[in-house]
């Protein structure tokens, strides 16, 4: 079968597994605790976080026994594709997968930027966001409007898993700990609540921690290097929390959080 | 079920029955304990005798001088008896103080700090570089060491000093965290803070270069102990050695040793947080929790209480993470990981968040589960794995279990359970302060 059938069919599996799971999620967890003081559904949020790592751990070591999976080459995903670019001197060379990736992100961007800005859908999504008691007294069946919105995040994540996988190829039960964070990061520095700063955020701060790493070193003459570039995603997120609390592109929305 | 159960404590509730039942368990206990060593359900019934004490209605000075006796005299002698006893009682003694310090944070002033362990390294690291031979090692490669080094410190009696210094660097890193996040609140805060833990975790992982301040992944050690004297442990060990019925190395005097100076340190916090929470400052954390946009419109100082909340939280942690790295003679980063945080915050969420009781219970459960239940039951399974037997209906042979399967690795599991669960069905905890008792089940807040 065509290779990038079968990306496509694991992706769409992969986004139904991972919405169904979150829908899940939010029935058990989050649901009894809509009206409950806000800190309540976080913490209940964190421990839901900690129970599925570790109970993907228990299937895995009921099942195979092993827990870090290393991914078999798969068609022709690894090959490098090259590009001559007028003006530089060397040719550009990228991964198939790397293609793939950001295709496949393009592609999430426009739709889900059609999905919350331009059905009915998103315009319910939205006032749920702005205003809850509001948008129920609106018409609008919040319950359902909040699972949809788990529905869509959980796909979504559930296609960055797959291409994530594809990628990195060396899996484990913790493997997505550090990109949630990160994922967190760069929506805080694109602007909470704007689509197209989350894909900014997501690229700004992707360049700025591969970078910073590997001129961290040079700068330093080897004294700190790559090891510390996880700390740059934390150094930018607090700098932007200190100095523009409202991300690249969003709106000072009063205080929301 | 739960009419049962109230009308049992009822029934113990009253003036005889109380005492009955409260030294009967802790005879019970003691005795137990004493002829069955290894027995997880002896201990149990010792540990409930504290449990006895708290719930049912005595006189406060027995209560007191009930409380002095199983703290002072029982545990350390069955401690002695049983080196592992006093290990867990320690455990539980150090993790304790670790949640009573994240309760002043969270459950006082309502700042869902993720990264609390953060401070409990500072508080270690600070002893175990300078209590170590890390100073004359600073140029070294981590594992090519000299041998001879000498120790830094000569007196390894400045470990007093220490503890002080270590209080005064973690609150001076909880400012540190503190002032950034002075804006922040909800997630926001919570992902800052726990970014804050990881990058604590991750410089003690890299400071081996250029520098060798930390010995990176491999861990300082060995880590001096304060001296205990001959004068104090030679009549000490003439009356304890029969009493236990063995002979008492110095390595168990230091158990003992530390087992008490975490039960210092507890009592301290315990009578801080006590004075805390009726005081202005105290007062001004719960209006801060409660709404603080009201809060700095009543002309609550919002910066300098923040701050405050942060460098009170963190101090506790310091003074624990000096006494454990002196305890351990070791520390490496992989003690002050994010699962450690969040093993101390459900020890706060299960006990009752701003609940003092709470939390020191919570502590003992967490820490006993984690140590005692699913050890043995790790033990339990291991030697099914060795054995003959078969799962009847499925027919799987319990030979076949993977040897990956260690519950004791398992403590994300619990403790993602306890805090779901604990949400879900009792967000005030299992002893719920009285001001959160309210709140909680007051009417709906509306959404903001």
């Amino acid at each position: 079968m065509n290779q990038y059938v079968v990306i496509a069919f694991a992706i769409l599996l992969g986004m139904v597994i991972a919405g169904g799971l979150a829908v899940t999620v939010e029935r058990v967890a989050y649901k009894p605790l809509r009206n409950a003081p806000r800190l309540v559904p976080l913490i209940s949020a964190i421990g839901m976080s900690f129970f599925l790592q570790d109970a993907v751990r228990l299937i895995l070591g009921l099942t195979t026994g092993e827990f870090n999976v290393i991914l078999p080459k798969f068609g022709t995903f690894d090959a490098f594709q090259t590009f001559n670019v007028a003006g530089l001197d060397a040719p550009v060379q990228l991964q198939n997968k790397t293609i793939l990736l950001i295709a496949v992100t393009i592609v999430m961007l426009v739709g889900l930027n059609y999905l919350v800005n331009g059905t009915k859908i998103g315009k319910a999504i939205r006032a749920v966001a702005q205003d809850r008691p509001t948008a129920s007294l609106m018409g609008i069946n919040v319950n359902l409007i909040i699972s949809i919105t788990f529905l869509i995040g959980g796909a979504l994540g559930g296609a960055a898993g797959v291409l994530f996988a594809l990628k990195v190829t060396r899996l484990d039960p913790f493997v997505g700990f550090f990109p949630g964070l990160k994922a967190f990061t760069a929506a805080v520095l694109g602007g909470i609540g704007n689509l197209t700063g989350a894909l900014l955020g997501g690229i700004v701060l992707g360049l700025l921690e591969s970078f910073g790493a590997s001129y961290l070193g040079i700068f330093t003459q080897g004294a700190f290097g790559a090891e510390y570039k996880d700390i740059f995603a934390f150094a930018i997120l607090i700098a932007i929390l200190i100095f523009r609390p409202s991300g690249l592109l969003g709106q000072t929305v009063g205080q929301k959080a | 079920m739960k009419k049962f159960f109230s009308d049992f404590y009822a029934a113990i509730n009253k003036e005889p029955w109380s005492y009955v039942v409260t030294f009967g368990l802790m005879i019970i206990g003691s005795v137990m304990v004493y002829n069955v060593p290894r027995s997880l359900s002896a201990f149990l019934v010792l540990m409930l005798s504290p449990m006895a004490m708290y719930f049912l209605k005595m006189n406060n000075k027995v209560k007191l001088f009930a409380g002095l006796v199983l703290a002072i005299v029982i545990l350390p002698v069955l401690g002695i008896r049983n080196i592992f006893y006093l290990e867990v009682i320690f455990q539980i003694c150090v993790f304790a103080a670790l949640a009573l310090g994240l309760n002043i944070v969270i459950g006082m002033a309502g700042l869902l700090d993720l990264g609390y362990v953060a401070f409990y390294a500072v508080g270690a690291y600070t002893w175990a570089f300078f209590g170590s031979k890390q100073i004359s090692l600073l140029h070294s490669v981590p594992g090519a060491a000299p041998a001879n080094a000498p120790f830094f410190l000569e007196n390894p009696n400045w470990f007093w000093l220490f503890i002080f210094l270590g209080v005064g660097l973690a609150a001076f890193a909880g400012i540190l965290l503190g002032l950034p996040v002075l804006r922040l609140r909800g997630d926001y805060l919570a992902i800052v803070t726990l970014g804050f833990g990881e990058v604590i975790r991750v410089l003690a992982l890299n400071l081996d270069k250029p520098l060798n301040i930390t010995n990176g992944p491999q861990g300082i050690t060995p880590i001096q102990r304060p001296t205990l004297s001959p004068v104090l442990l030679d009549p000490l060990r003439r009356i304890l050695e029969p009493v236990v019925g063995h002979e008492i190395t110095t390595a168990q005097f230091y158990n003992v040793f530390f087992y008490f100076l975490a039960l210092v340190v507890i009592i301290i916090a315990v009578i801080v947080a006590r004075r805390l929470e009726d005081s202005r400052i105290g007062r001004a954390w719960t209006a801060i929790r409660e709404d603080e946009t009201a809060a700095i419109a009543m002309g609550i100082p919002l910066v300098k209480m923040k701050l405050a909340a942060f460098a009170s939280g963190a101090a506790f942690a310091g003074a624990m993470g000096v006494i454990y790295a002196a305890n351990r003679t070791f520390v490496s980063p992989e003690t002050f990981s994010f699962l450690q945080s969040i093993g101390v915050l459900s020890m706060v969420i299960l006990g009752g968040l701003g609940s003092i009781p709470g939390v020191i219970i919570g502590a003992a459960v967490v820490v006993f589960l984690n140590i005692q239940v699913l050890q043995t039951f790790s033990l339990y399974l291991s030697s099914l794995r060795q054995s003959d037997a078969v799962i009847p209906i499925i027919n799987f042979a319990w030979k076949n279990l993977s040897t990956q399967l260690d519950p004791a690795k398992y403590q994300k599991l619990i403790f993602g359970v306890i805090l779901v669960v604990m949400m879900i069905f009792r967000p005030s905890g299992l002893i719920p302060a009285e001001r959160r008792k309210r709140e909680l089940a007051g009417e709906t807040e509306d959404s903001d």
